[in-house]
């Protein structure tokens, strides 16, 4: 598994592609990321919370 | 319900949200008020509003409690109606606040005067705050600089970070400086708000910028480039009218910075997260905020006083919160509670008893001040409103 995705607000960490705005280089591994980060969007969830995103959902379709 | 349903779901403020997106021009009215009247009262216009007008029409119009249907949420989401309207704010505070700016250095104002529209000013100032709050929580580029921009005019760019980044993350625990405490007065809470916004946004700022292998003082600093918005205004306007142009910015910067703080303090006073693990909380829930749902404040705030379901939800855009009956409520609008909070002994008279409602009575469910934890622990029990 190498993307997740934000419960609650549909944001997407690819393992692969990493995140650079938030300084997570390629390859970064989603239990690599500090225990105090939070989703960049909401804000509210953090990494061990995020849930596999299935290639190709839609996101928003879990937007509440 | 069969007639109900056969009807598509209309939203009734539709077009009464273009009254958030006017508020900002409400100091050019009374400029325009003093350039007839030349009575330095009229300057006051825009303070009587907010204090006296908004929360005497929160009180006698009261409350809404509907809901959007969630069916018609997504639609309601993405309707740049709602949207542009939030934009179309920004421009707004910047004339206010430059041509405020003129109007104070070239008419002969008096002290009364003078006053009046610094903290007119100032007080769009923080209107200014709320349409980056309400922006800086989008996904878009646009979006968060036209929030940045906005939240700059009173130099409180580093609120984008502290506020998406820290102030929900952390709210409803003690860690939090932007939540406030039971016991904890509005004048104290300011002097640990906004000196902990600070340090928590530049904290969480520099170590994203670490982790990208850059320090602090790089032209991609989130802070600083509002904060170079921040001085080119200020300094800008200082250049061309003279250093008594800056205290005036000052003044009214100050200003909404108190607003920023009345705000952060009624939101959610006294609440408190469970812990679910070492250094864990649960997440945030409608429960750990405190929410209005007064009709005419919650026009003038783009809805800000749906608070519950904004820390619940922090992307949902302000059109689609809701209600929650788990909720606390607060007996009136934001308007009547900052004017509440300015007094102190009110403010526990009107609020611990809720506070402690809303615990049912179990002060370990309850985030207390410290200093103050010997006078509810002691047995003593704040008198009911
Ligand atoms: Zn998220």
């Amino acid at each position: 598994m190498t993307r997740w995705r934000c419960p609650e607000c549909g944001y997407r960490y690819d393992e692969i592609a990493g995140d650079l705005h938030e300084g997570f280089a390629p390859g970064m591994k989603l239990c690599g990321l500090p225990t105090d980060w939070t989703c960049p969007d909401c804000g509210i969830i953090p990494a061990r919370e995020f849930v596999p995103d299935a290639d190709g959902r839609n996101p928003e379709a879990d937007k509440r | 319900m069969s007639t109900a349903a056969a009807l598509p779901w209309k939203d009734r403020k539709r077009y009464l949200w273009i009254i958030s997106a006017v508020l900002p021009a409400l100091p050019l009215l009374s400029l325009a008020l003093w350039s007839m009247t030349r009575n330095d009262l009229s300057l006051w216009l825009t303070l009587l509003v907010v204090y006296g007008v908004i929360p005497v029409l929160d009180l006698v119009l009261g409350e809404d409690r509907s809901n959007p249907p969630e069916e018609a949420v997504p639609a309601l989401e993405a309707d740049p109606w709602y949207r542009w309207l939030v934009y179309a704010a920004v421009p707004l505070v910047y004339l206010t606040v430059i041509v405020g700016t003129v109007f104070a250095m070239t008419a002969e104002l008096g002290l009364l005067g003078y006053l009046g529209l610094a903290l007119s000013v100032g007080w769009i100032g923080g209107a200014g705050i709320n349409i980056g709050h309400e922006l800086g929580h989008k996904k878009g580029l646009f979006d968060r600089t036209m929030a940045r921009l906005s939240l700059a005019a009173s130099g409180y760019g580093h609120f984008q970070i502290e506020h998406v980044r820290g102030h929900h993350r952390d709210v409803a625990t003690p860690e939090d400086s932007a939540s406030s405490r039971l016991g904890e007065s509005y004048y104290r809470f300011i002097t640990r708000e906004i000196p902990g916004g600070f340090s928590r946004a530049w904290r969480l700022e520099s170590e994203r910028l670490a982790r990208q292998g850059k320090g602090p003082w790089t032209p991609g600093n989130e802070i600083l480039q509002p904060a170079l918005v921040t001085v080119l205004l200020y300094g800008g306007l200082t250049l061309w009218l003279g250093w008594q142009a800056l205290p005036f910015l000052l003044l009214q910067a100050a200003f909404a910075y108190t607003l920023l703080s009345a705000a952060n303090y009624v939101e959610h006073y006294g609440l408190l997260r469970d812990k679910v693990g070492e250094g864990r909380y649960e997440r945030p829930q409608p429960r750990h905020s405190w929410n209005s749902n007064h009709i005419v404040s919650n026009l003038v705030l783009y809805q800000l006083e749906r608070h519950s379901d904004h820390h619940a939800h922090p992307t949902r855009s302000y059109q689609a919160l809701r209600h929650f009956e788990d909720a606390p409520q607060l007996p009136t609008g934001y308007f009547g509670m900052f004017l509440v909070a300015l007094f102190p002994p009110l403010w526990r008279r009107v609020m611990d008893p809720r506070v402690l409602a809303h615990a049912r009575g179990d002060l370990s469910r309850i985030n207390i001040d410290p200093a103050s934890a010997d006078r509810y622990q002691n047995g003593h029990r704040p008198v009911a409103a």
